[in-house]
């Protein structure tokens, strides 16, 4: 305390030089804040982070209204409300703060899980899929930032694993008519379809170009979204907008999500066609998760490498795997189990691409 | 000259807000001698200084008070008066030390210094003059410069470099004193050339200074005893942290000094530009270093300013003087904001290092807690020496503080570029400083 040491010979003086009340002590030193530097922080925030990508994910959502009819923004809703829902509850029965459901990351989470699935599927199995991904993926890892795989592709696998013919029967053949309430109700069934990668799996090329029309026409309607698939995965132009927006704000690099389309297209190109260099690279990008994958998925900060080198090697990685599973895989598409794989690796990629130090060793002759 | 062609440092470092304009354009001023000074007996790297004056004894300005034997820097009274003792007195940096306190005589004459011509002097002579005046690294680590200037024979140095990047957002007493005192610090800069017998020396200042670029190129230019020396001025690009001693020697010679070696090794070495003009006063005024100019900025105090202060003046002496605080007053730093210390109270004195201080209002501090790590690697690409905070902080949290050197954490000097960026607003220089505990007491077993 200010005065508390004088050399006052007097009480009146020593009075005189320690403060009497604690307004006078407060006049001249008021409370202030201690912390460890740096006392400037930049703007962002992990939450600001979390709700740009969500804005980011808005776009094909209202889309796929269009697409696929209203159902699939109810869908998206109920997964959002599971992921959301679930993190709240496992983290107050875990006794950890339940205010992390703010940061948005869930929302993220549930959107994700929604968008990739079939627009056709019964309501209870995004709830489902929700208690996968936030529960056992996320919570139990240790919360947010602790997590190993992407958590909504979790939710999908599990779905995709214990029931496999609801989750790979549900396409719906995108309408042409604007009848968003088409679908609703019981009359689903009926009207199921198949995506362009399982014809093109199983019927080859010439099918696809009977079923879906002529390649321009092709190219035209799968960049815009209509064809048939899940529900965000389908607008490659809206998806890509947003992606370029989360590295324009520089929220991602160009890193991963270049190195997965590239390396799909370049491995389609060579082993996709009837002989080698034969594949047609533009279909492969734009039909299945890639774009998506590419741009939200492997993108994830939590299950992806930090480095720039690790980086490129984890999206080559995506792309490959993807590819093979395509290919000789049993089933049509492999984005989603490509990227689980490569977050498996993702923490050994780190400790392998190590960043450029300053000056670690001293020279010769130092 | 475009901003691109200017050098600067490879990897990493931030552009954070420069807050400059509050003080760069005020002349500093001279602050009435203050009731008492608290000299502290450490104020430098090396053992802390034994006092050389007793209770009651009437010292005079520039008079040593206290020295020291080996590695150190003398203390001098700062103001002519009675000597009151050594007590403890709250330093920003390590809590309780100990400070020689001298009450002011108001009615002393200041003392007053003419120069003297200075070539004539040997190098011995020159060093023994600086180690006399009690010269330290004024940039803020104190070094005794007497020392550092003292270079084993057999140690090639072949370029004196001067650092006036002046990083630290806010901060402008370098600028303030390369605007004033241009032509001391090219005849300081001469000084240590002729110590060191060599003849180039470069003087880095970041391109947001142009007027004090512009009058250290006078100074060079007008310079009319050059006697073969080369000293040129190189602006650079705006970056932090420029500023640390890696940094501008990169970004000024390219060369990389290795970790854990002394700068002359690579050939070089440093010295801030104020202790260049320390370094002046001491050989051709006879000058020791016991005033220095600080600046006083930020919204949280009255008039923002730059003042020259005796050195062990209380902070709230010269807050006062300025007008006080203002009402919404919430965080006072000594130092700049990126590595300046908070502290809890205005009763600190200020000392050799203390380049300025910082009064920043509720709405400028940032307060929240800080969240997990989400591994978004933006703290790695804003290292300036290669390292990964992102790992040592999770590994600190974990408790496995030991087990973090493959992340380089004695490389670190605490920045602060990672924690600025960090969108989980975590305490990342504080999970580095504890990891480098851990490290060392693991060391130790």
């Amino acid at each position: 305390m200010i005065g508390t040491e004088t050399d006052a010979t007097t009480v009146e003086e020593a009075e005189k030089a320690i403060p009497a009340t604690e307004e006078a002590e407060k006049a001249i030193a008021p409370e202030l804040y201690v912390s460890i530097s740096p006392h400037f922080k930049s703007a962002e925030t992990v939450s600001k982070i979390m709700w740009t990508v969500v804005a980011c994910l808005i776009p094909p959502l209202i889309l796929s209204v269009f697409i696929f009819g209203f159902q699939t923004l109810i869908i998206a809703l109920v997964s959002v409300g599971s992921c959301v829902g679930t993190e709240w509850v496992s983290n107050r029965c875990l006794n950890r703060p339940t205010d992390t459901i703010k940061d948005g990351s869930a929302v993220i989470t549930g959107l994700l899980l929604a968008y990739i699935i079939p627009p056709g599927v019964p309501l209870w199995m995004p709830i489902l899929g929700g208690v996968m991904a936030i529960y056992v993926t996320k919570v139990l890892m240790g919360g947010i930032g602790f997590n190993i795989f992407n958590p909504a592709l979790i939710g999908r696998a599990f779905l995709m694993a214990t029931y496999p013919v609801a989750i790979t029967s549900a396409w719906l053949p995108p309408i042409r008519d604007a009848a968003v309430f088409k679908y609703m109700g019981a009359g689903v069934d009926a009207v199921t379809t198949a995506t362009p990668l399982y014809v093109l799996k199983h019927y080859g090329m010439a099918a696809v170009l009977e079923r879906f029309g002529s390649l321009s026409v092709i190219y035209r309607d799968f960049f815009i979204g209509w064809r048939p698939g899940c529900i965000g995965e389908t607008s490659a132009f809206l998806l890509i907008l947003g992606g370029v927006y989360l590295i324009y704000k520089r929220y991602i690099t160009w890193h991963i999500p270049v190195s997965v389309i590239v390396s799909v297209a370049f491995f389609t190109w060579i082993f996709g066609g009837e002989k080698f260099f034969t594949g047609n690279p533009l279909l492969a990008v734009l039909s299945g998760g890639v774009i998506i994958g590419a741009f939200f998925m492997a993108t994830d900060y939590v299950t992806s490498p930090t480095q720039k080198t690790g980086q490129i090697l984890f999206g080559v990685g995506i792309g490959a795997l993807t590819v093979l599973i395509r290919l000789k895989g049993g089933y049509p598409e492999g984005v989603c189990y490509a990227i689980l794989l490569m977050n498996a690796v993702a923490p050994a990629i780190d400790r392998w691409f190590k960043p450029k130090r300053f000056a670690p060793e001293p020279q010769e002759g130092a | 000259m475009s901003a691109e062609t200017l050098a600067t440092f490879p990897m990493g470092g931030i552009h954070p807000r420069e807050s400059k304009e509050l003080t760069e354009k005020l002349p500093s001023e001279v602050m009435p001698l203050p009731s008492q000074v608290r000299l502290f007996l450490k104020q430098h790297v090396g053992a802390p200084c034994k006092p050389l004056v007793k209770k009651k004894d009437k010292v005079t300005e520039g008079d040593v008070v206290a020295s020291v034997e080996k590695l150190g820097a003398n203390l001098h009274a700062s103001v002519s008066g009675t000597v009151k003792g050594v007590r403890n007195a709250l330093h920003p940096l390590v809590g309780n030390a100990s400070a020689l306190v001298i009450a002011t005589d108001p009615e002393a004459e200041p003392r007053s210094y003419s120069p003297v011509d200075w070539t004539n002097f040997s190098r011995e002579e020159l060093i023994a003059k600086i180690k006399d005046a009690g010269v330290v690294g004024l940039g803020g680590a104190g070094f005794p410069a007497g020392f550092k200037l003292d270079v084993r024979p057999g140690v090639k140095v072949d370029t004196l470099i001067l650092n006036g990047a002046e990083c630290e957002p806010y901060l402008t007493s370098d600028n303030r004193v390369m605007l004033e005192h241009p032509k001391d610090i090219v005849e300081g800069a001469k000084i240590m050339l002729k110590i060191l017998g060599i003849d180039y020396c470069a003087i880095g200042v970041e391109n947001n200074k142009p007027e004090a670029i512009e009058a250290l190129n006078k100074a060079i230019a007008e310079d009319t005893q050059k006697n073969g020396y080369r000293v040129v001025v190189k602006p650079l690009k705006v970056r932090y942290p420029q500023g640390s001693a890696d940094q501008i020697m990169q970004a000024v010679t390219g060369r990389a000094r290795p970790s854990g070696v002394r700068s002359s090794v690579i050939g070089i070495i440093l010295q801030n530009v104020y202790t260049t003009k320390a370094i002046y006063d001491a050989v051709a005024l006879g000058k020791p270093l016991y005033e220095r100019i600080i600046t006083l900025t930020g919204k949280g105090i009255k008039r923002p300013a730059n003042v020259m202060v005796k050195v062990g003046t209380s902070l709230s002496e010269i807050v006062e003087y300025l007008g006080g605080t203002t009402p919404d007053l919430a965080k006072v730093i000594v130092g700049g904001p990126m590595m300046g210390f908070a502290v809890s109270t205005l009763d600190i004195p200020i000392t050799k290092t203390t380049s300025g201080v910082l009064f920043l209002t509720k709405d400028e501090i940032n307060t929240d807690p800080h969240y997990a790590c989400i591994r978004c690697g933006f703290c790695v690409d804003v290292c300036p020496m290669g390292l990964e905070p992102n790992y040592v902080s999770v590994y600190v949290e974990a408790g496995h503080g030991a087990d973090t050197e493959e992340f380089g954490v004695d490389d670190c000097f605490l920045c602060g570029s990672c924690a600025y960026v960090c969108p989980a607003k975590r305490p990342l220089v504080q999970f580095m400083t504890l990891a480098k505990n851990d490290l060392r007491e693991a060391k130790k077993k």
